[in-house]
């Protein structure tokens, strides 16, 4: 399990290699949904185009823009996009190379089904039947029947249990016609391709190479720096609500001292830990109480100023201590020319 | 087992990932639940649309309040939503961002139950069979008028003796099927434009206050499990002192009935102190029938006013 964990971890490394296994996994998915979708050609004469290119070009549609909704980035493409200018500048050149780098990954999983659906041939057989060339392949002059009549019996080519037309065209000639040119389709399709794929790749270098690597670098950092941000918003809050409720459990403790007639004695210290454990409260009343106002009065988002940690410098709200360290401020700018 | 172990802990490291990660869970549940019902088709004239359009609305409307419910936050959310103001003030924001972020969620397995029956077609098959007409298929343009619905009604049965082998009964399901995966594609393509354009445009509107609802959501979430954390803590350390207290309380019982016990050794250490006392049958049996019938009272003031 070694192996999968460091590829796992790969994977998570960064948001790009995150997006590639997504990538790869809408790819399988792609082909597992097209292998258990049950083709059902309608076989009647104006239904079959309209279904035909319609699971030609539907799924793939959708594939792709849930390429896109699955992907982080776009939330962070549209952010950087929109925000106001404050004190950055904005490289419309990072913004391009990360729509370019979401789009092609989006691209995947639309062109395994097309492929897929092309070097199958179902589709193409049952949108096209009706424009089998019947003179060539078979015997046109058949019956004398209206053009009407020999479409709707051409229409019924992908239904092989209700076809009726095997003396104007037999079935098998004219599946094998359809599948032949579907599949150089696909084949050709796939070449196409795979072809635009090598050179965009192999091209990039020759152009534009440093403007790249400027682009990528920075949109990993906007990633990076986003993903920071809420880790350490999340820390934040973790620390903010331990001491808020750390002083809820103290203000009630001191609620009930104030509250009893005789004030107890003074604790001594070898029952410090203890009490601080019990945290003031000591039995069934004044769970209850604490309980109950922990619904019906919530303590408000404002820690007192003694109980702010000084290590690090989220402060929060309240009095900043007298003696600050003057905070480090680091700045990074990106500049937008090359 | 370990990678699926750190897969687990992938999703728990935020609530937001937790989420996703039963949703997901659900949309798999739904497609093996449709794949694994038994789709049995009453063939007969009023009761066809009643079980189509049963098995087609019914189950999302439970998976919908099966994903409400698995969902913690939805608890949290009402919480904070019902809760007296008293020192903190509510802001409708965050209940807003989180009553919409858990139905966006819940919603993902009814609508994939939909969509998995619609691709597959037998519901539409059997709850509109009856509805189609007759005159566009051949082996019913004939029949009487009393007479084709019956058959209608039969198509959705394969095995029945009426319909085995008839060509029409296919024609007709073909045809049904047909608009059935069509209305399913065409829905999820709505579907999918919409969370596209969603997804685009959120930045566009609003996305300080929607940063600011997303903060303070999380952060109700933590500061719940965090006090349900120290109360967790509190009850330990209190239930530690309550007991001890009741043990001790019966050991200085048992030394006041008994004369010739033999002095406590002072600063006694390791298994003699954990035996506190109690160090044969009767005296074990007797503790355990005061804890049964004499639980001692939930206070141990005497742990701070020692």
């Amino acid at each position: 399990m070694d192996k999968f964990r460091m590829i796992f971890q790969f994977l998570q490394s960064n948001q790009e290699s995150f997006m590639n296994g997504i990538c790869g996994i809408m790819a399988l998915a792609s082909a597992q949904m097209y292998s258990a979708f049950d083709f059902n050609c309608p076989c009647l004469p104006h239904y079959n185009l309209a279904y035909g290119l319609g699971i030609l070009l539907v799924p793939p549609f959708i594939l792709f823009l849930l390429g896109f909704v699955l992907n982080n980035n776009v939330s962070m493409l549209a952010e950087e996009w929109r925000r106001p200018r404050g004190q950055r500048g904005k490289d419309p050149s990072v913004l391009r190379y990360m729509f370019c780098s979401m789009a092609q990954r989006a691209m995947i999983a639309p062109v395994v089904w097309v492929s897929m659906t092309l070097l199958d041939g179902k589709c193409i057989t049952c949108a096209f039947c009706t424009s089998v060339p019947v003179k060539t392949l078979g015997n046109a002059s058949h019956a004398g029947l209206s053009q009407g009549e020999i479409k709707r019996v051409l229409a019924r080519i992908p239904c092989k249990e209700i076809y009726d037309g095997q003396e104007l065209i037999a079935n098998e000639v004219a599946v094998r016609y359809l599948r032949c040119i579907s599949q150089a389709l696909g084949w050709c399709f796939v070449l196409l391709m795979t072809t635009l794929a090598f050179l965009v790749r192999s091209l990039r270098p020759c152009f534009t190479q440093a403007a790249f690597l400027k682009s990528r670098y920075w949109s990993h950092y906007i990633d990076i720096e986003r993903k920071l941000f809420d880790e350490m918003c999340a820390e934040h809050a973790r620390s903010f609500a331990k001491v808020c409720i750390q002083q809820f459990f103290e203000g009630m403790s001191t609620d009930l001292v104030a509250t009893r007639c005789h004030p107890p004695r003074k604790a001594p210290a070898d029952v410090g830990e203890a009490a601080e454990k019990l945290l003031g409260i000591t039995d069934q009343a004044t769970m209850n109480t604490a309980l109950k106002s922990w619904h019906k009065c919530k303590p408000p988002l404002h820690l007192h100023p003694p109980a702010i940690p000084r290590s690090n410098g989220w402060a929060g709200e309240g009095q900043r201590p007298a003696h600050t360290p003057v905070p480090r401020r680091e700045m990074a700018a990106y500049y937008s020319r090359v | 087992m370990e990678h699926f172990r750190m897969i687990f802990q992938y999703f728990q490291s935020n609530s937001e990932s937790v989420m996703n990660g039963i949703c997901g869970l659900l949309a798999l549940a739904s497609v093996k639940m449709y794949t694994c019902f038994d789709f049995s088709c009453p063939c007969l004239p009023r009761y066809n649309m009643a079980y189509g359009l049963g098995i087609m609305f019914v189950p999302p409307v439970a998976l919908f309040l099966c994903s409400l419910f698995l969902n913690r936050q939805s608890l949290v959310m009402l919480e904070e939503w019902r809760r007296p103001q008293g020192h903190r003030k509510k802001d409708l924001a965050v209940i807003r961002y989180m009553c919409s972020s858990i139905l966006q969620r819940a919603m993902v397995a009814p609508v994939v139950w939909v969509i998995v029956t619609l691709l597959d077609g037998k519901c539409l098959i059997c709850a509109f069979s009856s509805s189609v007409d007759p005159e566009k298929f051949v082996g019913f343009a004939n029949a009487s008028p009393a007479h084709v619905q019956q058959l209608l009604a039969k198509v959705p049965c394969k095995d029945d003796a009426l319909m085995r082998n008839n060509t029409s009964r296919k024609a007709v399901s073909r045809y049904l099927r047909c608009w059935s995966q069509a209305l399913g594609w065409s829905i999820l393509l709505i579907l999918i434009v919409a969370a596209f354009l969603a997804r685009w445009l959120r930045p566009c509107f609003n996305q300080a206050t929607l940063l600011q609802a997303r903060h303070w959501s999380n952060y109700i979430d933590i500061e719940q499990k965090i006090f349900e954390e120290t109360c967790c803590e509190h009850s330990q350390f209190f239930a530690h002192k309550c007991i001890l207290h009741f043990f001790e309380n019966m050991r200085q019982e048992i030394r006041q009935h008994r004369f010739n016990l033999p002095r406590d050794r002072e600063g006694a250490e390791g298994e003699e102190a954990l035996l506190r006392g109690i160090t044969d049958q009767g005296q074990v049996n007797k503790l355990l029938k005061m804890w049964y019938c004499e639980k001692p009272p939930l206070d141990v003031n005497w742990v701070t006013q020692r």
